[in-house]
Order: structure tokens, then sequence, then C-alpha cells
């Protein structure tokens, strides 16, 4: 049972990356991607309620793990990336229109856009920590020609210095991920098993403290390039400010959280192996510099795209923190804060799209009077912003909250560096943004109505959530926290 | 010590002596060619281990590298650089001695590094993981003083070589399905490579990254 509901997740988005290398050249290629992401979401929500009914799952002879913390993590991904496509259609429309994009390079994205969900689904639920390397590996691959897709020279350098980063990143994760398997296999012996997180789990007490040490370092520097934490974020802003912002809102909304996974899967065996807070101190430290150095980046911005990529630097080195702090309610906040932050920042993306394709121009200062072309475009950003600042009553408000209010209690010294980090990038987004949106205009209208309906079901949901947490959703957050401790 | 591991040993020091001589490598034609002489090195090793270990998926490694390794990527990189037509470019290095030195430096710290991991290794692995990851801090280095794009993969290449003979000498190999998505990762990565090669130099003119460091904060 498990196992089809499993497979069905998987295979969805398999099918569609190869049913669209097929056929992505036809006229009604876009609708495909959306129905393709619209089936894995709803065997996401089949999957979720299996494993909210029942608990954690084992499936296909032990190699996948679905448990509360990674099937929230699924739920959400195939939910934005179902959203995303909806926003992909009219968006991708227009900028063809606008003779930016060929149907040939349309036919890549949308095959790479399935590809890439099913390498992000595969590095959620296995439960092989050499296959979360592999996907994860194989979600940069999938990605690096869709940061590229438009080939101006710009998005030629962002793409290299993606792919050469995040390739070094990765193989750096890949000897922490060798040196796991060597303490491994001195508990578990040699085999298959010595990999499977579940096992390894069981044993943790008696892994080798020493090495694990040195493999925690470089996992969370090797998928640390990914999450896009300070010092290895040099990639991220390039990335997203170069690539088709569709890629931008999925790489921002998603990827960073898979990455962010990978990393936590391993804490908690570093952290069973050591009995210290060595692990959580290091993710602390990362946390700390990458909220500090990215707010401080905020206000040097011109391209709207690119600060809000330093933006999601910010809330992963927020979320990154959280964790580090560990205990149930920091854990609890940092997952409601990956939920926020991937719901606003795309939703952010989708706005700013239209925005840009309006007025034909990423570089702020001549985005002007979003409000005045198109209301839902102007609304949807400026809420959009209010939201990701962390503004009451949306949801980035709570879990923000509650990250600052259990590290008075817990790290006190840490909520200063917090409060005026968050200070800062207030000031700073709230200063571009406004004019952005109230300014006098000068910018014509588009072929193709745009799609913000993603925008607003995402923005309502956040504000839903920071007004009302249904319980079985409290509760099932609260699961997760406990299994990561 | 019996011959086998006096073997394993001399095929890892020789691993490392062929990452410090394409660190020093100007001539891209030579820089494949040791890149496929590494890659049979490591085939090599990979059959030794898994000789003395009778570990059965060992040989299909040592297969999997022979094959993709020493032929097929060695050879799709010789005909990418025939057709960029960059077969003969001499790149100009900044001061090999340095980098040496440098490279030296980090032989000494992963060795360091290691010796407490080597202490609990069987004898086999002893000195092994340090060679390993002495191998990987050199392949990062290259890529860091590399300014073509070619070379900058063939270091990639040799880094991911490294993190497979780590693999192979200190844990007799990751489980298979690990080692068959590894190297499915790594073959698509050089088709990439080699289209990425293409766009850049259509856009360029030129596999110089030095041309590509234009996106700044400002």
């Amino acid at each position: 049972m498990i196992d089809s509901q499993l497979l069905a997740l998987l295979l969805t988005p398999l099918l569609g990356g190869v049913l669209l290398a097929l056929l992505g050249s036809r006229a009604w290629a876009a609708e495909l991607n959306s129905l393709m992401s619209f089936f894995t979401f709803l065997a996401a929500v089949v999957l979720t309620m299996r494993v909210i009914d029942a608990g954690p799952q084992i499936a296909f002879h032990e190699q996948f793990f679905i448990d509360p913390f990674n099937v929230f993590l699924v739920a959400l991904t195939a939910f934005v990336a179902f959203t995303t496509s909806l926003f992909s259609r009219p968006y991708m429309r227009i900028e063809q229109h606008h003779g930016k994009l060929s149907t040939a390079m349309l036919h890549l994205y949308y095959s790479m856009y399935q590809l890439f969900t099913f390498t992000m689904l595969v590095a959620l639920t296995t439960n092989n920590m050499g296959i979360i390397w592999v996907a994860m590996e194989a979600a940069t691959l999938t990605t690096v020609l869709l940061v590229s897709l438009y080939r101006t020279p710009a998005s030629l350098e962002a793409a290299w210095k993606y792919f050469i980063l995040c390739g070094v990143g990765i193989a750096l994760a890949l000897f922490g991920t060798i040196l796991l398997y060597f303490a491994a296999q001195h508990v578990l012996g040699e085999g298959g098993t010595a990999l499977l997180w579940t096992h390894l789990n069981q044993v943790k007490g008696q892994l080798e403290p020493t090495v694990l040490k040195l493999a925690f370092v470089f996992l969370l520097v090797g998928y640390g390039t990914k999450i896009g934490l300070v010092p290895l974020h040099s990639w991220l802003p390039d990335a997203h400010a170069e690539g088709p912002t569709p890629v931008s809102a999925v790489l921002s909304g998603l990827l960073l959280n898979v990455a962010l996974t990978a990393v936590m899967r391993s804490k908690v065996l570093v952290d069973g192996s050591l009995g210290t807070h060595f692990a959580g101190n290091l993710m602390m430290g990362f946390g700390l510099l990458s909220v500090a150095v990215a707010s401080l980046s905020l206000s040097r911005q011109k391209d709207i795209k690119r600060m809000f990529a330093y933006s999601s630097i910010e809330h992963m080195g927020l979320i990154t923190f959280a964790f580090g702090m560990g205990g149930p309610v920091a854990t609890f906040a940092a997952m409601l804060h990956m939920t926020m932050h991937s719901l606003t920042k795309s939703a952010i993306f989708f706005a700013v799209g239209h925005a840009v394709q309006k007025s034909g121009t990423q570089v702020m200062e001549n985005i002007r009077g979003m409000i005045q072309i198109s209301p839902t475009v102007g609304w949807g950003l400026m809420l959009g912003t209010l939201a990701i600042l962390g503004m009451p009553p949306f949801g980035v408000f709570a879990s923000e909250f509650l990250i600052i209010t259990t590290a008075m209690h817990t790290y006190p010294w840490a909520t200063p560096i917090l409060l005026i980090s968050l200070g800062i990038a207030f000031a700073a987004i709230f200063g571009k943004i406004q004019p952005v949106v109230f300014g006098e205009t000068t910018a014509k209208s588009l072929p193709h109505s745009p799609a913000l309906i993603p925008v607003f079901i995402h923005l309502l949901l956040v504000l839903m959530l920071g007004l009302y947490m249904p319980p079985y959703l409290a509760n099932w957050y609260h699961q997760a926290a406990a299994l990561l401790g | 010590m019996p011959l086998t591991l006096q073997i394993v040993n001399l095929l890892a020091a020789l691993l490392l002596l062929i990452v410090f001589a394409m660190l020093a490598q100007r001539r891209i034609l030579s820089l494949i060619n040791l890149f496929a002489l590494q890659g049979a090195v490591l085939a090599l090793s990979t059959f030794v281990v898994a000789y003395y270990t009778g570990q059965h998926h060992l040989y299909y490694s040592a297969g999997l590298t022979l094959l993709l390794k020493v032929m097929l990527l060695p050879w799709l990189l010789h005909r990418l650089i025939r057709q960029l037509d960059v077969k003969w470019d001499v790149e100009t290095l900044l001061n090999i001695p340095v980098s040496m030195l440098v490279g030296i430096a980090l032989v000494i710290f992963s060795f360091n590094l290691a010796a407490p991991i080597s202490q609990m290794a069987h004898g086999l692995t002893r000195g092994l993981i340090g060679i390993a990851l002495a191998s990987v801090l050199l392949s990062l280095l290259m890529m860091l003083t590399r300014r073509k794009a070619v070379s900058q993969v063939v270091a990639f290449l040799s880094l991911e070589n490294s993190l497979f003979f780590a693999a192979a000498s200190a844990t007799q190999g990751m489980p298979l399905v690990v080692e068959f998505g590894i190297a499915l990762d790594v073959l698509v990565a050089t088709f990439i490579f080699g289209i990425f090669f293409f766009q850049i130099r259509e856009t360029f003119d030129s596999l110089d990254i030095s041309h590509m460091e234009k996106l700044k904060d400002d």
C-alpha cells in the first residue's frame, strides 16, 4: 500500500519529465506541465494523510523512509511546485512573446522542471544517505541549464558559477558521506544497510565520535553551499537573478529546504554519537553569520530579484540558526518558518516576475508605480513584502517571534544580532519596494494576462497560519520536531 | 605487509603524484591524458582492493571506473577540445612553485586531519584516507587556480576521482546503488559541461572564464 502510494508520488514527475521531453514543444505543453504537477500534488496529499494516520513508514526494502518531518516537506514541495507551474504558464508565454525564449528553450524548461521536482522528492523521501547525495547532485544538474535558459552572458556566468560552486560543495558532502559510511561499517558491518538512515539512527550512540565530527563538518559545508549559507553563498544571488523567475521561485522556495533537510538528517546522527552540542553550535554560527551578512547586503542591491535572493539567504540563515538551537520549540519554529518562507518567497517571486515583465527591467529604480498599472501585481508585491519582513498578522511573524523568544531564553547573546539584522532587512527591503509599488509609472500592459491566483493563495495561507493554526497541523509539526530532538 | 597492500599503497602514492602533476600541467591535452592515467590507477587500485578483500561488487566498480573514467570521459574531452579547437592551448599559470608549496602544506594538513581516523581503520586503509583527503584538497586548489573552463572541469573530475578513491580504499566501496547513481551524475555532469563549453564559446568567443566575472553586487 505505502509502496504504491510512494511510487505514484515519485513516478508522476518522472513520467512528466519523459512526456514533456517528447511533447514539450507542443502548444499545450504548459498545461501538461501543470497537470503533471497537479497529479504529483495529489499523490503527495494521499501520502501525507497516510503518514498522519499511521505514523512513520518504510517502503521498498527500507530504501525509502517517510516520517512526519519529511512528509511535511513533501507536501510543501509538491504544493509549491504545482502553484509555480500554474504561474509559469502565462509567465513563460509572455517571455516567449517578448522574444526572450524560443519554443526549444521552453521544451527544455518543461521537461527539466518535472525532473527537478522528481529529484527533490527522491532526496526528501530516500532512507539512504548516499542516495540523498545523488539526488541533490541531480537537482543541481536539472536546474543548471534552466539558470542559463536565456543564454545571455550574465545568465551563462551565473549558471557556470552555480555549477562549479555547487559541484565542489556537493563533492565535499560526498566525502562527508563516505566518512559516515566508514564509521557505520564498524558498527553495522559491510553491505547496503550501513547507509540507511533508520539503521544509523538506531545505532547512532555507537558511531565513532571523531569520525562523525569530521563527517558533519564536510556534510554541513557541502550541503550548506546549496542552502546558501555565508560564506558559501556567492552562487545564489546570481542564479536567482539571472534565471527565469519560476526557476528562482522553486530554487528559493524548495531546493534550499531540501538541502537543509539533508543537513538535519546528519545532525540527528551526529548529536546521538557525540552527545554534545557540536553540530548545533556549528549550525548556529553559520546561521547567524548568514543572517547578518545577508541583511547588510540587502541595502546595496539594485536588482529586485537579487535583493530577494539575499533575503532568502537571510531566512535560510535564520532557519539554520533555529535548527542549531535545537529543542522542541526551536525545531517547531524552524519548520514553521521553512513553510512560511517557501510560501511567501515564491509568492513574491511570482509578483516580481510580472512586475519585471511589465517594466522590462529588473533594476528597481526603473520599476515604479506597480499599483497604477496592475493593482493585483502591486498589492501582491506589497503584501508579500510585508509578510516576508515579518509583519503581523502574517505567519512569518509567528515563526520569527518563536525563534527570537527561544533564543532569548537559551542563547541571549544571539538575540541582539538577530533583532538588529531583521531591523536592517526591514528598512532596506521596505525602503526599496515602497516606491516600486506606489511611485509614478511609465510601464506598458502585457500581451497575456498574468497569473496572480497563486500569489494570493500563498499569501492567504501564510495569513491564515499566522492567525490560526489548525490543531492537527500543530500536532504534526510537534511530531516532526520530536523526531529531530 | 602482504604484497597486495604494498601495491595499493604504491598506487595511492602514484595517485597523489598525478594530482601534483596535474596541478603543474600547462597544456590542456596533457592534462586530459593525466586525467585518463589517474582513472587507470584508480581502476587498478580498486581491482587490487577487490582481490584483497574478496568484495565482489568492487570488481563492478573497478570495471565501471575503467569504462567511464579511462575510456568514455577522456574520449569525450578529447572530442570536445578538438571540436572547440583548443587542443594545443597553453594556460599561463600563476607561479607553479608557490602552488606546489601550498599543495605540500595541504598534504601535511590532510594527513594530520586524517590521523585519528586512520588509527581506527583496518590494516589496508591506514594512511589511505589521508592520501584521499589530500587529493581532494589538491583538486580543489586546482579548480581555484585555473582560468580555463576545460581545465576547471578536469579538476572537477579529478576531485570526483579522489572521492572515489576514498570510498574504494577506506570503506571497500559504497553500496552499488549509490555508486551507480554517482557514476550517472558524473556522466550527465560531463555532458552538461560540454553543452556549456559551446554556449560559453558562442557568447564570449573564448573559453577563458576570466571573462565571466561581471556579476557583482552593486
